[in-house]
């Protein structure tokens, strides 16, 4: 929106030339209208040769942005390294239940296979104690008779 | 040998080391705000270097840029997008802080008081004017602009700057008058 289509304050204008016309007759204003203006340049001129903040703001930012990635990082490898140590835990204690299952199975297995043995030999004996050799036969059948 | 582009890219430095703390110092005065002068600055000689093709010398250097300058201004306070930096504008310093600035040390402590009054009483009097009086009034008597000259910035008549100057001019001299 251009000021210059806004005309409202034409009929003002006769006199705010007769205004003009009339230099500041007022020396205070005049004075006044001094100073103000070389305060504002003085204030200006300090304004814009500061030391600007920015590069500090810059600095602050960057120290925040890389202490904020050394502890993201920080926990990322805390993370990672939790991770792994627990799942090697994981699979140690696998190992240890694989390992005692396979012996409680192969104990299982050697006292079947003992047991085996044992009713075997048990059978043979008894089947050896029945039976007579035949080379003993006659002598078997004299004390047979002899008992009579 | 230098191209045209090359020239007109040193032509435009040149410009901008000459007037831009004219134009900081014009939008600090407007505003009161030092981090949203030095924005407004840079966004104007931004503009203008985008723009700096079509600058066809019609008017002067100056007299271009501070078009743009109050432009920038003005559609930054009324940009609804800007919403938040109205609010901002509690950054603006106080008068009484705006009015400690006095260039002069020779002056007795007594001297300096009383400029210091005057000077606030003035700030106080540009505080009330209506946006087009303030850009007209600082123009005028902080940038020591002629009217032909303001009245190509703002767009304006020179009647119409003739007419707003009056009325701000009339404001001080009332704050003047009538705190004495």
């Amino acid at each position: 929106m251009s000021w210059a289509r806004r005309r409202t304050d034409e009929p003002e204008k006769a006199n705010a030339v007769a205004e003009l016309n009339d230099p500041p007759e007022n020396l205070a204003v005049e004075e006044a209208l001094k100073n103000f203006r070389m305060s504002v340049h003085a204030w200006s001129d300090a304004a814009y040769t500061r030391p600007r903040t920015q590069m500090q703001v810059v600095r602050h930012r960057s120290w925040r942005l890389a202490t904020g990635w050394a502890l993201a990082a920080v926990l990322a490898v805390g993370g990672v390294s939790g991770g792994m140590l627990e799942h090697e835990q994981k699979l140690e204690r696998a190992r240890m239940v694989a390992a005692a299952r396979l012996a409680e199975q192969q104990k299982a297995i050697r006292d079947q296979q003992a047991k085996e043995e044992e009713d075997l030999m048990a059978k043979v004996d008894s089947d050896v104690s029945r039976q007579v050799p035949s080379a003993m036969e006659p002598l078997a059948q004299l004390m047979d008779d002899a008992s009579k | 040998m230098a191209t045209a582009a090359e020239i007109a890219a040193e032509e435009f430095t040149c410009v901008v080391e000459r007037h831009r703390p004219q134009i900081f110092r014009f939008l600090l005065a407007s505003t009161r705000d030092m981090d949203l002068a030095e924005t407004l600055t840079q966004e104007c000689f931004l503009k203008a270097h985008r723009n700096w093709g079509s600058f066809r010398g019609e008017s002067s250097a100056m007299t271009w840029l501070m078009r743009i300058a109050i432009n920038l201004q003005k559609d930054h306070w009324r940009n609804r997008r800007m919403q938040f930096w109205r609010q901002t504008q509690n950054n603006a310093v106080d008068l009484d802080e705006a009015s400690e600035w006095l260039s002069s040390g020779e002056a007795s402590a007594e001297k300096q008081l009383l400029a210091q009054e005057q000077v606030r009483q003035v700030w106080t009097s540009v505080k009330g004017l209506s946006e087009r009086q303030r850009t007209v009034f600082l123009l005028r008597y902080v940038e020591e602009q002629e009217l032909s000259e303001i009245a190509l910035a703002t767009g304006l008549s020179e009647g119409t700057v003739k007419a707003h100057l009056s009325r701000a001019l009339g404001r001080v001299r009332a704050e003047l008058g009538g705190k004495r």
